[in-house]
């Protein structure tokens, strides 16, 4: 069942620069999606809009069945929570436990419940170790966990990750990676915003691409990053191992080791 | 000669429990290209503060060891000084944008007019870096108003158009799309050619494979492994450090598990290619 969708979305910015026109899409809950796309495609502007950070200009966003346009920020937060491109634009608490705890406080649940979510939230983004440490203190790659899990404890339907795999090492990738199937286990939609083209092959089925302010596909990664129509608007590339099948032309729209090396052993024979 | 040179550094900042750098030693060589690896809080930007004389005149704190800029101790310099020998990219392009400038154009200008360069000079050199990050269409707009890959190119601009001789990168393609990461890794070779010494935090390891001539490998504050990157990459040590390895030796490590011995392990795309043609002509000719 559809949670959140964009029915015909365009938005301005205040100095007038159209950054996203006329996009559509839908998202049910329990889903998984990657948006990928060139710099400036208009990526962050149209998540903006997903959590009403932004209104759209022209057209809908639907949330649960309210309409953006007639709620504030801190109602459509409970529902879809947004962690920010750049951790510095969210962070703005002294020590980790504080920064987390802020969200869940303000929805004014009981203190056992905010606690609660405050310390799985922290294991599920694996900052546990730092709660008592000053964000600011932390390497890049940690403080954007420490964004991430300030939106987990929010506990919203909806979860939108922009660029968490930007500057994390193969382990951070791989937390990132099981938090999102934890996440869509517990029914929740959860959205990536990602330039990592393995990331990409390794977690997800239905890919939007975005470019020039539109969406130009929206469909399985195979088909994605087989199109190179729609790589080269996007100013994208094929997964490492699609690009070994296409310079030998071989297999079916090949994106990962395993399938390349089948296809190689069959070749042989 | 090594125009940086480092020994049994060891430093901790005034805030930290324990050591964050711990007794490393590297040389620098001019006119080469250095890629500093590394597990995330394996102590990297730390390296990179040490290198710009942030680490100790900024952070303060004691540093122990040497670092040598060009032979003199990094203690005797000043910051200022420091700074336009050696162009720092910051990690979070956020922090780059100086804030004072109205459009990215003025942005970029901005390192060269308090260095007092002549403004026709300044309108040039600023408008041949536009071209070559391919940010004209940006030139006029503010920089707090470009989405964050937008930002790291103006941030790398700002720096590459100063002309420094040391340019240290921290993870400069980090919100960048896939082409043009690999534009960035062009240009920064473009500077090498240019003679400048290249010191790049990055985990994108396939390019680093493809543009690096040494890398360092980090862990827990300690410089690990060093040396020429392909023998760095093919040291089976490397794993086991925390190192990834290119997705494309991966490859011809389980081709080799699934008894298709490439004969090497393939560092790069173009390699890679072309052993798997080279495997699979034998097998034409000998059946
Ligand atoms: N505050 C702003 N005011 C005006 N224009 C803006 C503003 N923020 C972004 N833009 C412009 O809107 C367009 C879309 O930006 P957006 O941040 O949505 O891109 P993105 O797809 O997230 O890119 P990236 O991959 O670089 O993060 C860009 O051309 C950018 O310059
Ligand atoms: N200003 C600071 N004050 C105190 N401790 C710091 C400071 N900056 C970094 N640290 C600590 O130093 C260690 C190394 O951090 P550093 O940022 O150098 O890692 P890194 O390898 O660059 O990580 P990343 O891949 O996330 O960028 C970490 O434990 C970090 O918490
Ligand atoms: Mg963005
Ligand atoms: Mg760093």
């Amino acid at each position: 069942m559809t949670y959140l969708s964009l029915k015909d979305v365009s938005f301005s910015y205040p100095n007038g620069f159209q950054a996203v026109q006329h996009v559509n899409m839908s998202f049910d809950k329990g889903e998984s999606a990657a948006i990928i796309g060139q710099n400036g495609a208009g990526k962050t502007t149209t998540v903006k809009m997903m959590n009403g950070l932004l209104k759209p200009t022209e057209g809908s966003v639907i949330v649960d069945g309210w309409d953006t346009k007639d709620y504030s920020t801190a109602q459509i937060s409970r529902k879809v929570g947004y962690v920010f491109q750049n951790p510095d634009d969210q962070i703005f608490h002294n020590d980790v436990y504080s920064e987390i705890e802020f969200g869940p406080k303000k929805l004014g649940l009981s203190e056992e419940v905010v606690k609660a979510n405050v310390l799985k939230s922290a294991e599920i983004a694996g900052v546990t170790d730092f709660l008592k440490e000053n964000p600011y203190n932390l390497p890049y790659s940690m403080r954007k966990f420490v964004t991430i899990a300030s939106v987990l404890a929010m506990d919203s339907n909806v979860i939108i990750l922009d660029e968490p795999t930007a500057g994390q090492d193969p382990g951070s990738l791989e937390i990132i990676s099981n938090m999102i199937k934890t996440l869509n286990n517990e029914g929740k939609t959860v959205i990536t915003i990602t330039h990592d083209m393995e990331f990409v092959a390794n977690n997800f089925e239905r890919v939007i691409v975005m470019a020039n302010c539109q969406v130009i596909a929206d469909r399985n990664k195979r088909d994605v990053f087989w199109d190179f129509d729609i790589l080269e608007k996007a100013l994208l590339k094929q997964p490492h191992m699609s690009k070994i099948a296409n310079a030998l032309q071989i297999g079916d729209k090949i994106i990962s080791r395993a399938e390349l090396i089948k296809e190689i052993k069959k070749v042989q024979k | 000669m090594s125009i940086i040179s480092i020994k049994n550094l060891t430093y901790q900042y005034p805030t930290s429990e324990e050591d964050v750098l711990r007794d490393i030693s590297v040389e620098f060589e001019s006119g080469k290209f250095y890629a500093v690896i590394g597990a995330n809080g394996a102590g990297k930007t730390s390296l990179c503060n040490a290198i710009r004389g942030f680490i100790p005149h900024f952070y303060n704190g004691e540093l122990q060891g040497d670092v040598l800029i060009e032979g003199r101790d990094i203690r005797e310099w000043e910051l200022g000084e420091l700074s336009t020998k050696i162009g720092y990219v910051f990690q979070n392009p956020f922090t780059q944008i100086s804030g004072v400038k109205d459009t990215v154009f003025d942005e970029i200008s901005f390192g060269l007019e308090n260095l007092g360069v002549e403004e026709s000079e300044i309108r040039s050199r600023v408008a041949d870096i536009i071209q070559l990050l391919e940010i004209g269409h940006l030139q006029e707009k503010n920089p707090f108003e470009l989405s964050g890959g937008q930002k790291q190119r103006v941030a790398l601009a700002s720096i590459i158009v100063m002309e420094p001789e040391i340019l240290v990168i921290d993870e400069p393609t980090s919100q960048l799309d896939p082409q043009s990461t690999e534009a960035i890794f062009s240009i920064i070779e473009l500077m090498q050619k240019k003679g400048k010494t290249i010191i790049l935090v990055e985990h994108k390891i396939e390019l680093i494979a493809e543009y690096a001539d040494y890398i360092i490998v980090m862990k827990d504050g300690k410089a690990v492994l060093q040396g020429n990157a392909d023998d760095v990459l093919s040291n089976e040590q490397a794993i086991e450090l925390g190192c990834a390895l290119p997705q494309y030796a991966l490859f011809g490590i389980e081709m080799k598990e699934n008894g298709m011995d490439l004969g090497t392990i393939p560092l790069t795309e173009k390699k890679a290619i072309s052993a798997v043609q080279h495997l699979l002509e034998k097998r034409r000719v000998t059946s």
